[in-house]
């Protein structure tokens, strides 16, 4: 990114996310599903439940528990994916859970068990953030008792410059220095309880100053305030 | 009847504060105001504000009618898949008429179904009972799976909307609060025209004057 400029590589501002497209009901046999995405990060999440856990150890008598699935479809990037699990995606479904965990109200239904499914159908980076909407879109419509929504966003330094909303083409952002190519991108992906206020996930990836961390969560709160809209929006448009 | 706009609220949403409003069912004080827990429609009614669901699985409440199919037979009783997230349990002494104690499948075999009522909830299991007229074993007939969120809808007023297809249609309907709903009629083009407008009804529940519509539409479709 050049300096001069202040534009980003797609000509976006610095504070401006990628278009942002939300749907829900899109998987009929789910009991909540909802469709998220950031430009080219396509997210799409199914939840199934409260329901029945077995094996029956594994049953918590106080109150439910939430589980969360990531994964990419092998499409979804541009060198093959190998389908399942891998280290990354385990890692990125329990921050999914993490940050769903605070607001889901697990205590009404002990014994049993909430499946959160969540799927990326293209990958263009901050997809964990795209699946934590859709996430957080497919529990409440599919009935589930929470306190607020969950809205996340992915922030971070790309040169000199805060920016909201990563693209892969900025996560790749290199300087020359001393004649090596060096990484200079820092990614941060924010969860945000537009409510309550407070923080669900914090995930930072590089380096950066403690002032500009704090710039950069404030710009990311203020974004994420803007994204519950649309979410409340799509959730109140009935089909 | 008096008409009152709701409104579709989502979880988090400030739903009244004050003292003006008392908080109900799927909603939550906190601090001054009432928020909303869950997706679903805003109902203030007198001081109470409450969210109607809109989606989720059917939570048995007791005195409830449900339609369940027997998964498994133990010493004392029957299993109950009744499609809720915990299994209904058809103890033998809840059972009307006298059963062979040595074997049960005399009496209800796997995958029969049953017309039972919500006797007790437990932490685990939900109790069924069967000492009830509305209770029986379905024999014959086809079953159709809606939305639990609306079968009240389906049933109507005091029962309003089920006896008009009940009618028109001469079927026998069995309506489960669990979203199953049996249909058993004296012949299968009276059954598919019951099936048709329980499904009209479940796939618009904010139409207002329903009941009417859907007397039109079976009065048309009828022979």
């Amino acid at each position: 990114m050049s300096d001069k400029k202040e534009k980003r590589p797609d000509g976006r501002e610095f504070d401006e996310t990628r278009k942002i497209e939300a749907k829900v009901g899109v998987i009929k046999r789910a009991d909540g599903s909802a469709y998220f995405a950031f430009g080219n990060s396509k997210a799409i999440a199914a939840v199934y439940g409260p329901r029945q856990l077995y094996p029956q150890h594994l049953q918590n008598p106080k109150k439910a528990i939430l589980r969360c699935f990531y994964d990419m479809f092998s499409f979804s990037v541009a060198e093959r994916k190998k389908p399942g699990p891998s280290r990354r995606s385990i890692e990125i479904s329990d921050e999914i859970k993490r940050a769903l965990y605070p607001v889901v109200l697990l205590e009404n239904f002990p014994n049993t068990v909430i499946d959160v499914y969540v799927e990326i159908i293209e990958a263009d980076a901050s997809t964990r953030c795209a699946a934590i909407n859709a996430a957080s879109m497919a529990l409440a419509s599919a009935g589930v008792l929470m306190s607020e929504l969950v809205t996340a966003v992915s922030v971070g330094k790309v040169g000199n410059a805060i920016v909201v909303d990563l693209s892969q083409e900025e996560e790749q952002y290199k300087i020359k220095k001393d004649g090596k190519e060096i990484k200079a991108t820092t990614d941060i992906a924010l969860a945000f309880l537009p409510r309550s206020k407070k923080i669900s996930l914090l995930h930072l990836d590089g380096s950066i100053k403690l002032s500009e961390l704090r710039e950069a969560i404030e710009l990311g709160k203020k974004i994420c305030t803007k994204i519950e809209a649309i979410q409340r929006q799509v959730l109140k448009k009935l089909e | 009847m008096e008409k009152t706009r709701r409104e579709i609220v989502i979880p988090g949403e400030i739903v009244g504060s004050g003292s003006e409003f008392l908080p109900g069912e799927g909603t939550r004080k906190e601090g001054k105001d009432i928020i909303a827990l869950r997706f679903g429609l805003l109902e203030k009614n007198d001081k109470i504000v409450r969210v109607i669901p809109l989606s989720g699985t059917y939570i048995p409440r007791t005195g409830n009618t449900v339609i369940g199919q027997v998964i498994d037979i133990t010493f004392n009783g029957w299993v109950v898949d009744i499609l809720s997230p915990y299994l209904g349990f058809l103890p033998i002494n809840e059972c009307a008429g006298y059963v062979n104690k040595n074997d049960l499948s005399e009496y209800y075999d796997i995958h029969d179904l049953l017309a039972s009522k919500v006797h007790t909830i437990r932490t685990r299991s939900v109790e069924l009972t069967m000492k009830d007229r509305t209770c029986k074993k379905l024999v014959g007939g086809f079953l159709m799976r809606v939305n639990p969120t609306r079968v009240p809808r389906i049933i109507g007023r005091e029962g309003s909307m089920v006896n008009i297809i009940k009618k028109e249609t001469n079927c026998n309907i069995i309506v489960g609060q669990n979203g199953l709903i049996w249909i058993k009629g004296p012949s299968i083009e009276e059954e598919i025209l019951a099936r048709d407008a329980i499904k009209i009804i479940a796939e618009k529940p904010f139409v207002e004057g329903l009941t009417d519509y859907i007397k039109e539409f079976l009065e048309k479709n009828k022979k």
